[in-house]
């Protein structure tokens, strides 16, 4: 455990003793980790390939590639945010009684705490706006986002701060306060260690990020959309991603307020939250939820998008009752922000609180059970195909809906005074997450997935994935439900109540399961690799899709459309099939008004990790020039003149030419994954 | 400008977190001193009157702007600043001497809530007089330019949005804090 | 097709009028609340509500004379987003004071 009075002016706090060299479980996973970045590392360079990535992908402001980055970066924090969870199993399965586990207490508390961070943070948030990033622009038939360079800077702000996460692994320790960090004990008083600066740094400065593609998805969906596209013409996923713009814009800045204060209370001695001189923890549970819940409906509602896409496009119908999924998303909204006290019912509040709270949660579960209904409706008389999207989507509304009553019976209060922080809410919330939010986000992984890379991915390894989720999802959760009702909380890192055990040991099989799950998944991505050839998409619309997206190439070219189409109806692409109205245009071509690439992105994005590190370790000299520098860099900025240009028409002509003549290409290494692609 | 509108928005949201933190802890003195006692409201009132002039002086400045008038534009925007410049000099000063009198923020939660509060404003105020430099500095070596011109547009936008939030600040703050 | 939301919704200018006429009444309002506090004069629950009004007040009128926010079309989408925003506000604020004091009176004294 770290703790030092230590302090230098060139060091801050850091000494050699953060690293920790005594844990063979951290050194073990920090060695693992240094090894395979090493060989990632070593592979592009053997490969020559840090040119093409710096000039095509780091400095990028095209949205389709900001989109794939931020799923790559979901993936890798998904693997760390894993082997938390599966830890926690082992140690579960076996700190029985007279069994100890493997791990001591303070380190359990870090994994639970890393976990939560990561896989709501450091996963699902980057999952779904990379997904976002990809297919709303094309969605709406724009050429990009409205603040093209703005998005870059919210990727490497994003990546940034999982990076200091990543770090606190080798350097320090991480928060032991869990991924909520409630005072008192975030506070100096009781955490006066770097974990909860960790903590507080990466959600702060993650959710600028977040918050600037709020705004920019919030402007460029009401402002870019194609000719004729009004709000009732748009693709449900891209209703559902306005809605969730809205949301990150309304509830990040109190997330924002809420660190800041506990910054204050931690670095300036304030008293915010502190235990005495006039704090008031319970303000901190309050602000917090006020973020904290309308944060799980953002990660929820993109997943509600996408399963409508899917279930319409593999039903082979349009989707069920449009306009009152729209309705239902906006209900869900504004509800979402008059539920949050019950995230803390037991607090201390009186029974008028807990009773208004309590009956608004349960009227925000009617627009959610309007939607499934919507997806049953949508389904009925259609000509279901089993794809991988669409199996994804059938696991969801079966298992999501046993979940979301789950959350109805905990919205009662006085059954939440029994199950409040015990396994129960546990097995619910990640009810709600997994087979919601995250079956969601691999569906949609897999529909777009031949529209980003031009081939499409293996459906027997995505069988294999879906059902060891699946299944791995039941054994490992149900579980936890029936422990929460014998009464066991969650958190715990050891307990005396061997009639707990067999529960927990089925929920360890299943997190195995799951792991195979993963385990498919990323053979699926290679075998899809090895096998691209013969699973090209040589069409743009390997789907028979509604929306304009398929109607591009697979990938699309840089500049999305070369003429922006013209949209009359609701799911336009459909429409356009079927009347026979052209969707890709010929000559002539016009010139098109594109955005430059630029590394101010990416060096805002090293400014931020060392600011948050310094500001971690208080390295005030590196806090400062971190500061000064991204004042530099926006300053720069603002003085090029060099930021866009003009593509003009004969280019545009011979990509759209290119398209046409595609062939597949012949294999190779994995430098001819994107065939079409310009500077 | 409806993006940074957008923004202002949020930054509408994140003030809103602070009252309500100040609303909750505003009579948390801890033993320590009482608005009643701290604030003094002929100084709040030369403070408030700092800003709202510059408010002021930025609506001519954008004005010239608009008359593609370079050099009024920024004798305008000089005048803005240096009003700014005196509320948050004159913001400094009372923050320096709560501290100095032992009442800083560390005193207690009430002492916390008003130093986070008006001291986020302030500090959005001296980003403000930051940016406005800048601009003040392209604008005298590119003159009027149409990206320029929107720049302005924003910092405008932004430096209203200022005051109004003081209103909210010194009512509730400074003026209820002394009833 | 390009669009620089910059240039594309349109930014509304004000004239030297609407600038001066925002400036006086934020001038008359501010020194209104201050006076009205300042002399003590008044019981403070009245001067509470008529502060808070005036505050208000002045918020509307800057809002329209400075930020040139009105009903016509071209700002119709920045009031509703504003409107929106007020309302959240509002949950925020009221559900934080209701919540804070409810568990606030069931506190046990402490002792000072």
């Amino acid at each position: 455990m770290f703790q030092s009075e230590y302090h230098s002016d060139l060091f801050g706090r850091l000494t050699l003793s953060a690293i920790p060299y005594s844990n063979p479980i951290i050194m073990g996973a920090v060695g693992f980790s240094a090894f395979l970045g090493i060989l990632i590392l070593g592979w592009i360079t053997q490969q020559g390939k840090w040119g093409y990535l710096w000039k095509e992908w780091f400095t990028s402001v095209d949205h389709k590639r900001i989109g794939v980055m931020y799923i790559v970066l979901a993936v890798i924090m998904m693997l760390r945010g894993f082997s938390d969870a599966i830890m926690m199993r082992l140690q579960q399965a076996y700190a029985e009684g007279a069994g100890q586990g493997f791990l001591p207490p303070e380190h359990y508390n870090q994994i639970f705490s890393a976990h939560g961070t990561i896989m709501i943070i450091f996963v699902a948030m980057p999952f779904f706006i990379g997904l976002m990033n990809f297919a709303v622009p094309l969605q709406i038939g724009a050429r990009d986002v409205a603040f093209p360079f703005l998005n870059s800077v919210s990727f490497w702000l994003t990546a940034a701060s999982a990076m200091l996460v990543m770090i606190s692994l080798a350097v320090g320790d991480f928060s032991q306060a869990g991924w909520t960090g409630y005072p008192p004990l975030s506070e100096n008083q009781f955490s006066p260690g770097p974990g909860v600066d960790y903590w507080i740094w990466s959600l702060q400065l993650g959710g600028i990020g977040t918050l600037l593609t709020g705004i920019n998805f919030f402007v460029t969906i009401l402002k870019m959309r194609a000719p004729g596209m009004s709000l009732m013409k748009m693709p449900v996923f891209t209703w559902t991603i306005l809605v969730t713009t809205v949301l990150i814009m309304l509830s990040f800045p109190v997330l924002t307020a809420t660190l800041f204060l506990l910054t204050l209370d931690r670095y300036l001695d304030m008293h915010f939250f502190t235990a005495g001189m006039g704090g008031n923890q319970m303000l901190f549970t309050n602000l917090f939820w006020i973020w904290g819940h309308p944060e799980v409906y953002i990660v929820i509602l993109p997943a509600f998008g996408i399963y409508s896409e899917v279930v319409s496009t593999f039903s082979h119908k349009r989707l069920f009752g449009y306009t009152s999924m729209v309705y239902a998303t906006i209900a869900i909204a504004v509800l979402s922000f008059v539920v949050w006290l019950h995230h803390f019912f037991t607090m201390g509040a009186g029974a008028d609180v807990n009773a208004f709270f309590g009956i608004a949660t349960m009227i925000i579960a009617v627009p959610t059970g309007v939607k499934i209904f919507n997806w049953l409706f949508t389904m009925y008389r259609g000509r279901i195909e089993f794809t991988t999207p669409m199996l994804w989507t059938l696991g969801f509304i079966v298992t999501f809906t046993l979940g979301g009553m789950t959350g109805v019976l905990l919205a009662v209060p006085g059954a939440d005074y029994m199950l409040h922080n015990s396994e129960f809410l546990v097995a619910h919330f990640h009810n709600m997450l997994i087979p919601g939010a995250l079956f969601g986000y691999f569906a949609g992984y897999s529909y777009w997935f031949p529209k980003m890379f031009g081939f499409r991915l293996d459906e027997k390894w995505g069988r294999r994935a879906f059902w060891s989720w699946l299944v791995g999802f039941y054994l490992a959760f149900m579980p936890l439900y029936a422990l929460g009702f014998m009464g066991m909380p969650r958190r715990l890192f050891h307990y005396d109540n061997p009639i707990w055990q067999p529960y927990l040991l089925v929920a360890l099989a299943g997190t195995s399961l799951i792991a195979f799950g993963i385990f498919c998944q990323g053979a699926q991505l290679v075998a899809s690799i090895r096998n691209r050839a013969s699973l090209r998409d040589t069409t743009g619309d390997v789907w028979d899709g509604h929306s304009l997206e398929w109607s591009t190439a697979s990938p699309p070219p840089f500049y999305n459309f070369a003429k922006t189409p013209r949209v009359d109806t609701l799911d336009a692409f459909a429409h356009m099939k079927e009347h026979g109205i052209p969707y890709r245009s010929g000559a002539p071509f016009s010139a098109i008004h594109m955005p430059r690439n630029s590394w101010i992105g990416v060096a805002m994005g090293a400014f931020t990790f060392t600011f948050g590190f310094a500001m971690v370790w208080h390295i005030w000299w590196m806090a400062v020039t971190s500061i000064l520098a991204m004042l530099v860099l926006i300053v720069m900025r603002a003085n090029d003149k060099n930021v866009d240009y003009m593509l003009s028409a004969e280019e545009v002509a011979r990509v759209e030419n290119d398209i046409v003549c595609a062939t597949p290409p012949a294999t190779g290494g994995l430098a001819n994954l994107d065939p079409i692609t310009q500077g | 400008m409806f993006g940074f509108w957008v923004y202002l928005m949020t930054d509408c949201i994140l003030f809103a977190s602070l009252f309500a933190t100040y609303a909750v802890l505003r009579h948390n003195y801890a033993g320590g001193p009482t608005g009643m006692e701290l604030f003094d409201l002929r100084y709040v009132l030369i403070e408030t009157m700092f800003l709202l002039f510059s408010s002021f002086s930025n609506g001519f400045a954008m004005l010239s702007v608009h008359r593609g008038s370079r050099s009024a534009t920024l004798k305008w925007l000089l005048l803005t600043a240096l009003l700014g410049l005196g509320f948050v000099g004159m913001e400094v000063y009372e923050f320096t001497h709560l501290v100095m009198e032992g009442n800083g923020p560390d005193r207690s939660g009430f002492l916390s809530a008003f130093f986070g509060l008006v001291g986020t404003h302030g500090a959005h105020v001296s980003i403000g007089l930051i940016w406005m430099s800048v601009m003040m500095w392209q604008l005298f070596t590119k003159g009027i330019t149409p990206v320029i011109t929107s720049r302005l547009l924003r910092l405008s936008m932004f430096w209203h949005f200022l005051d109004i939030i003081w209103i909210v600040v010194f009512t509730v703050v400074y003026l209820m804090g002394v009833l | 097709m390009h669009v620089n939301p910059a240039h594309g919704s349109s930014t509304v200018h004000g004239s030297y009028r609407s600038n001066t006429t925002g400036f006086i009444l934020s001038l008359l309002l501010t020194l209104a609340s201050f006076g009205m506090v300042m002399s003590g004069k008044f019981p403070a629950s009245v001067t509470l509500a008529i502060i808070v009004t005036l505050a208000v007040l002045q918020i509307i009128a800057q809002m329209h004379y400075f930020l040139h926010l009105d009903s016509s079309p071209t700002q119709r989408w920045n009031v509703m987003v504003l409107i929106y925003t007020l309302i959240v506000i509002v949950f925020l604020v009221a559900g934080t004071l209701w919540i804070m004091y409810n568990t606030g009176i069931r506190m046990m004294p402490m002792p000072h």
